[in-house]
């Protein structure tokens, strides 16, 4: 029998010369796609529906929380709480202070880190793999460990005794806006920046070494190496890292309430939400605000301080993801 | 005079390592004075009573043993208390993590109809899950107050895990019943498993991926079922991700801002200002999930196997 013929055959007849499997198989695949398919809804509801609880939330008025047939869909639609919201946390004035801190921050974090994970994948020298040991070493001590430390340290900051021989008192970075935060950042010691050194020296091993030969034969300095052929070729990688620094500096609160207290960010004003409402409450109304008020008015929060992350990861969801896929990450 | 100069002359291994070194300056300079330096100072005033003298712009430590840990351990009321519950909840979190971030990227891996949208929505627990938001999120007690209204409405007998938990515990203390109890546990934990497993999917899909397809067709030919296959191909190509992936899991449910623990830490340090104290319990924390994580390696890392070696 050719190929032609079995392929003229009906599906019956192909079913019957296998004895019974063509069917059997046939059934089993459309089984489990469609179990596939239900699993997978599943999951996908999972992870969206606090986002879509807290969005039909944040359109109700008050008394649709205490309405028993209001379960998801407003009665009272009102856009209401997102101005009182917007007013509470100064939002446009707060995101955009939010969006230039993660800028410039993510920027020098992803530099540091660029130039360390290229050094790490590259190039021979003592003590590498101590020094890589050390980054194993950032990527795992948590920042809470050395958090008082640190604290006091930025609060008295001093390099070897200048600041203090030359003006008679260290600096106090803490309440000198992004300068504590920026040095960090520029060593290499950011917010899970040992990640970042750890994906990008996986990146930058995967390069063909022929390159840097080749290069090199032809008289390119090592710098000029690294910024005009490995730089370019790695923009995917870096994008994904500056991505990655740039949503998680966003939602951080630990480095932001340490360093930037008092410069409103998103982050630190969303943790204070309810004691801004309980104070506006307390101007206006001098009753406290009812919890039910309260809760809603923080879903309203998280959802607008998300918002503009949720759409950049609709416009970078390939950045986000592909190149961090493409590493290979081995240990 | 010429030969000399030759003498002194860098070779190129010379030349690169001074050029590594340039690399990673940022990176060393970093590590000394923001790592290694705080972290002794830290492991110091875990054991000593810190005391911030603002006229000098200085603080100062006094060297009191084992007071901090003494206190942590036998006077503070909850440390106790939420140490334990925070290192048992790490299990219930972690394993269930790498078992379901496996079953995802092994789905995510195949080809269907709207994988771009569902890989999308895998990946938005990255976002969604982080920082600040996580710790609003279990406070919200809208929600709580909610399920534990919905809890008490329907008891054990009317939800479908419920039914399942009456017919399969049974009342004498067992080995199956601790299982089933964990096992419930973990079902009960599910959203939060899937918001945390964000990262670990990626890293598994990476995996499977560089798994050459080639293999699976050799096998296929070979007469394996597909069930085979998993078992003989992919399963051991990705088991190396495994301790990247309980490494990575295990790190970041202790810098979680919803970790009683943390939360702790923090508030004896930014709120009560009793920086040994709350050193001292970092330290614990540290130690204890460090102690755990190395056996876990051990464990694992013999296991594993190895494709390039």
């Amino acid at each position: 029998m050719t190929n032609d013929q079995a392929t003229k055959m009906g599906f019956w007849e192909r079913n019957r010369l296998s004895g019974g499997y063509l069917l059997r198989s046939r059934i089993g695949n459309v089984l489990f796609k469609i179990c596939r398919a239900i699993l997978l809804f599943g999951l996908c509801f999972l992870i969206l529906q606090p986002l879509l609880n807290k969005l039909s939330i944040s359109l109700m008025e008050e008394r649709d929380l205490y309405d028993s047939t209001v379960i998801s869909i407003p009665r009272h639609l009102t856009l209401n709480n997102y101005s009182v919201v917007n007013e509470l946390m100064s939002y446009w004035q707060s995101t955009l202070r939010t969006f230039l801190m993660c800028t410039v921050i993510s920027l020098f974090q992803v530099a540091s880190c660029t130039l360390a994970g290229y050094g790490f994948a590259r190039f021979k020298f003592p003590f590498k793999s101590f020094w890589f040991f050390c980054v194993m070493l950032v990527i795992v001590v948590p920042p809470q460990t050395i958090l008082a430390p640190l604290y006091l340290n930025f609060r008295f900051f001093d390099i070897l005794g200048i600041f203090r021989l030359t003006t008679g008192a260290p600096l106090n970075l803490i309440e000198h806006g992004l300068a504590g935060i920026l040095i960090l950042s520029i060593t290499g010691m950011g917010l899970k920046s040992g990640l970042y050194i750890f994906m990008l020296r996986q990146y930058f091993r995967g390069v063909p070494p022929e390159l840097d030969e080749a290069a090199l034969v032809d008289g390119c300095g090592r710098l000029r190496t690294f910024v005009s052929i490995m730089l370019p070729d790695a923009m995917p990688m870096i994008t994904s890292c500056f991505l990655f620094s740039f949503v998680w500096m966003w939602t951080d609160s630990l480095y932001t309430s340490l360093f930037l207290r008092g410069y409103n960010v998103l982050s630190s004003v969303l943790g204070s939400l309810a004691e801004r409402l309980m104070e506006y409450y307390m101007r206006i109304y001098t009753t406290a605000a009812p919890i039910g008020y309260t809760q809603m008015i923080i879903a309203t929060g998280m959802l607008i301080s998300l918002l503009p992350l949720i759409l950049l990861y609709l416009f970078a969801q390939r950045a986000f993801v592909e190149s961090l896929s493409q590493t290979g990450i081995k240990m | 005079m010429k030969k000399e100069k030759e003498k002194y002359r860098l070779t190129l291994a010379d030349k690169n390592a001074i050029t590594g070194y340039f690399f990673i300056l940022p990176f060393i300079i970093g590590f000394i004075s923001f790592m290694f330096f705080p972290m002794v100072q830290s492991i110091m005033m875990a054991f000593s009573e810190v005391k911030i003298d603002l006229d000098n712009h200085r603080f100062s430590m006094t060297f009191n043993y084992l007071a901090n840990f003494k206190r942590a351990f036998l006077e503070d009321r909850d440390f106790n208390r939420i140490f334990i519950e925070e290192m048992g909840r790490m299990f219930v979190i972690v394993i269930p993590v790498i078992i379901f971030s496996f079953f995802v990227a092994l789905i995510l891996n195949q080809k269907f109809r709207g994988r771009g949208i569902a890989r999308a929505l895998f990946f938005l627990p990255i976002i969604l899950s982080s920082g600040i938001m996580v710790g609003l999120e279990t406070s919200n007690s809208l929600l709580s107050g909610m399920s534990t209204l919905i809890q008490e409405s329907n008891d054990l007998r009317s939800s479908v895990t419920g039914v399942l938990q009456n017919i399969l515990m049974t009342d004498e203390e067992s080995a199956v019943n601790d299982f089933m109890t964990y096992i419930f546990l973990m079902v009960d934990q599910v959203y939060t498993i899937a918001m945390s497993s964000g990262i670990q999917i990626v890293i598994f899909l990476s995996g499977l991926q560089t798994i050459s397809p080639s293999m699976f067709e050799a096998a296929y030919i070979e007469g394996a079922t597909k069930w085979e296959s998993f078992w003989k191909i992919t399963f051991p190509m990705v088991s190396s991700l495994i301790l990247v992936n309980v490494v990575y899991s295990v790190v970041d449910y202790c810098v979680r801002t919803d970790n009683a623990v943390m939360v702790k830490i923090r508030d004896s340090l930014m709120q009560s200002m009793e920086y040994g104290f709350s050193m001292s319990m970092a330290w614990i924390y540290f130690v204890a999930v460090m102690a755990l994580l190395g056996i876990a390696s051990l464990i694992i890392s013999k296991r594993v196997y190895y494709y390039d070696e």
